[in-house]
């Protein structure tokens, strides 16, 4: 198994965070992990984007342009990368971030509204949780419980209590994620 | 002859030895120009680690300049610096040994020129270093040109009709910048152009090391010297020259002393 | 046992700087790889191993920081990239001048200037033939991943005392900001003996020391560099370090380190999908380099591929290795951008299956 995954959206969205999180997951199963962000002045408020690489064999290159997934959270990268998803991938976004909707027919898309859902959570900060809830639904990489392990393993410890808020939002996603269009 | 004039036989004999050159100098033979400061500025620091027994304890950088091969006369270890660069060298000395005592040695262009940013920031972080700044307006190792602390009119190999300001900038007045940064503890301003002088500068320089163990920052002593063949004087020539041309423009005395 | 953790190659740096018993650490920001003071300022030391960290004024005063360190016979470390390394050179020559031993990372972006604060591999010259004035040597070590970010750091200190001179990482970019899964040695003590080559204030048993690259006579001078000559031909016969990767039935090779090492593993998958037999052949130590290794590939591969982030250094060796007994060309990106797997594979078709 090698799961290729473009996660890309605002600075400040938690899309390095999340990433961190889904490859501490898979460092708690054992796999190959490799987490490879953009850099640099875009990152002051800007786009930021990661790759995330999960395997079960050694990875080669951290650098690639073309993913399994695409965790697409506004509409500047939903234009960049649509079309960087391998034939047959999946593309996840969330439905209150964009204004154009993806138009791929070779892909499997599923919406999450989770920044509609954020503001009825403790805290907003929670976004990217739900995202990554509805993502684990559809591909059911690792145990809820490896999910919770990679998340205490990524955050600080001063904000170990956020850790039940944030395994509620991953639950929250899971709920909510709905699907697009789903190829046969 | 009168009754109580001594013969040169009881002269030489050891009980009548009143002053002997320091064993912590070392037998090679300077390469200092007749009349030049450096000498007799080595001798005293010689002087100093012999009187505070502090040979095991020392640790000494030397610059690029004329003192360049400063190690070459003090028996003690020595690290030689690049260009300028004897403060960051020194820092990274004493702060990976702490317990020992560091100075640098540095001439108007190392420290004043290309050395300026090492010597404002260690001064600043209040390295628990000394520094010996000898100061006289122009470098001598690569042949008379114009030092930063060159003096106004001051002729010089690139300064040929005397400094001007509008061509070659102000003379700099370091010691003055360096008294007024926080990570300074003592800062004086001295010379070696009269024995008086020396006796004096012998103090303040005994003193910047002493204060060294206290860990309460950087003790920067400048010795305003001469430099007769850069000059193109005489030695006496010189130390005239430098009473009544670089004193007033480097005023003696302590520029910086720990309240008691 | 120690358990993985993830971590970003300048974290994994600065990790293995504080349990390798580094003495001290001297360094300038500069992006992209502040990472690594940023951690170790963070890092508690005073709880660990009380290992000295200060943020220099410049690159300049951190280099010679280290040059005085060092002289005190202390393990110390500095990182930078491209411009600040640059500012370093004069201490680099020093330090090699006066055989002092230090460990000094590149994290490697596009230049020349300002350049970009983006990957790049455009330092193989600077950091392999010279980069400072007069007649020395860097040893130069090649990471391909977070954990050899990791293991090289005691790898360099142990070549910098065994041969008393610097020894440079050369990375870039995307390793230094790339997580991956690393572990850790164990921690090593910081060692409380000093070489004896070390000033630490002249004792009765000892004559004095001093550290100096200053030769006023020529003859000794010379001297000195057939000794610091020998001393580089040894390293080169005993050090010299690379891996192969499917090489055993390869009709061509990439030649390529570090980040372009990783991406052209992913283009032999390619390649061999579609049937070229694509091996890789990657230096580790670019100083010494392995040319001998590589001359005895030409006796299998038709041709050879250095892959660099660059218009085109190391390929230069590579063509000095093979004695232009098979076809060698370059492709690399430039600028901060990464080439792709599929580009690596298409340069190989080109200029040299078809060349």
């Amino acid at each position: 198994m090698t799961e290729e995954i473009i996660i890309a959206g605002f600075g400040g969205q938690g899309v390095l965070s999340m990433g961190k999180i889904l490859c501490y997951s898979g460092v708690m199963e054992g796999q190959e992990v490799s987490w490879m962000p953009s850099y640099g002045p875009e990152m002051r408020g800007g786009t930021a984007n990661v790759t995330v690489i999960l395997s079960d064999k050694m990875i080669s290159s951290p650098i690639i342009n073309t993913y399994d997934t695409a965790i697409i959270l506004n509409q500047q990268s939903m234009d960049k990368f649509e079309s960087a998803i391998k034939p047959g991938g999946l593309l996840i976004y969330d439905g209150n971030s964009i204004i154009r909707h993806p138009e791929r027919d070779d892909i499997n898309i599923y919406r999450v509204d989770a920044t509609e859902e954020a503001t009825k959570m403790e805290t907003t900060k929670t976004f990217n949780m739900i995202m990554l809830g509805g993502y684990l639904k559809v591909k059911k990489l690792f145990k809820l419980e490896s999910v919770i392990k990679g998340l205490k393993k990524s955050l600080p410890e001063r904000y170990h209590h956020l850790i039940p808020v944030n395994v509620k939002a991953i639950h929250r996603g899971m709920e909510i994620i709905k699907e697009v269009a789903t190829i046969s | 002859m009168a009754e109580n004039a001594i013969t040169t036989k009881e002269l030489v004999k050891k009980e009548n030895l009143v002053y002997q050159k320091t064993k912590l100098l070392t037998d090679d033979v300077m390469h200092y120009c007749p009349g030049c400061g450096h000498g007799t500025t080595h001798r005293l620091i010689a002087e100093i680690v012999e009187e505070m027994g502090i040979q095991s304890e020392i640790i000494g950088v030397a610059p690029v300049g004329c003192s360049v091969l400063m190690y070459n006369y003090m028996n003690f270890d020595m690290q030689e610096a690049a260009h300028g660069r004897a403060p960051a060298v020194a820092t990274g000395i004493k702060r990976l040994l702490p317990e020992k005592y560091v100075f640098t040695y540095q001439g108007d262009g190392d420290l004043a020129a290309i050395g300026t940013g090492e010597t404002i920031h260690a001064c600043n972080r209040g390295e628990n270093i000394t520094m010996i700044f000898i100061n006289n307006g122009i470098y001598g190792m690569t042949g008379g040109q114009m030092a930063p602390t060159t003096l106004i009119g001051m002729k010089s190999s690139t300064t040929p009709y005397g400094r001007e300001v509008s061509l070659a900038g102000n003379p700099l007045n370091m010691t003055d910048l360096i008294v007024n940064l926080p990570g300074t503890y003592f800062v004086s301003r001295q010379s070696v152009h009269t024995p008086g002088n020396v006796r004096k500068a012998k103090k303040a320089i005994k003193k910047a090391f002493e204060y060294q163990s206290l860990n309460k920052g950087t003790c920067f002593v400048e010795v305003v010297s001469n430099c007769p063949a850069g000059w193109k004087m005489t030695p006496v020539e010189s130390n005239k020259w430098l009473a009544e041309n670089m004193l007033p423009f480097y005023p003696l005395g302590d520029l910086k002393v720990p309240e008691e | 046992m120690e358990e993985y953790v993830l971590m970003k190659g300048n974290e994994a740096i600065a990790e293995a700087a504080i349990r390798a018993g580094t003495d001290g650490y001297f360094g300038y920001p500069i992006t992209p790889q502040s990472e690594v003071l940023e951690y170790l300022t963070a890092a508690r030391l005073h709880e660990r191993t009380g290992m000295v960290v200060l943020q220099a004024e410049s690159e300049v005063a951190a280099i010679n920081m280290l040059y005085g360190g060092a002289g005190a016979g202390k393990k110390v470390l500095t990182t930078s990239s491209g411009p600040g390394i640059s500012l370093m050179q004069e201490g680099i020559s020093y330090m090699a001048g006066s055989e002092l031993p230090c460990l000094i990372v590149n994290v490697v972006r596009g230049g020349p200037g300002l350049g970009t604060i983006q990957p790049a591999q455009s330092d193989y010259f600077q950091s392999t033939k010279g980069g400072g004035h007069g007649d020395y040597r860097l040893i130069t070590l090649a990471p391909a991943s977070v954990q050899e970010m990791a293991d090289f750091v005691s790898l360099g200190f142990d070549l910098a005392f065994k041969y008393r001179n610097p020894v440079m990482i050369l990375t870039d970019g995307a390793l230094g900001q790339m997580m991956e899964k690393v572990k850790f040695k164990p921690q090593q003590p910081r060692s409380k003996k000093s070489p004896h080559w070390a000033t630490t204030g002249k004792t009765p048993d000892r004559e004095r020391i001093f550290i100096t690259s200053l030769n006023l006579d020529p003859a000794c001078q010379e001297r000195f560099n057939i000794k610091l000559k020998a001393k580089y031909k040894e390293i080169s016969e005993k050090e010299v370090r690379y891996e192969k990767i499917e090489c055993d039935d390869a009709d061509y090779l990439f030649v390529a380190y570090g980040t372009s090492s990783r991406i052209c593993q992913k283009s032999i998958q390619l390649a061999r999908n579609e049937g070229i037999k694509v091996g890789l052949f990657r230096p580790i130590t670019l100083w010494p380099f392995p040319y001998k290794e590589i001359m005895e590939m030409t006796g299998q591969v038709k041709g050879m591929l250095s892959v660099e982030m660059s218009a085109g250094q190391m390929v230069e060796d590579v063509k000095l290795a093979v004695e232009a007994k098979v076809k060698v060309d370059h492709y690399g990106r430039m600028g901060g951008i990464v080439h792709s797997p599929e580009e690596i594979v298409k340069a190989l078709k080109q200029k040299i299956i078809g060349g």
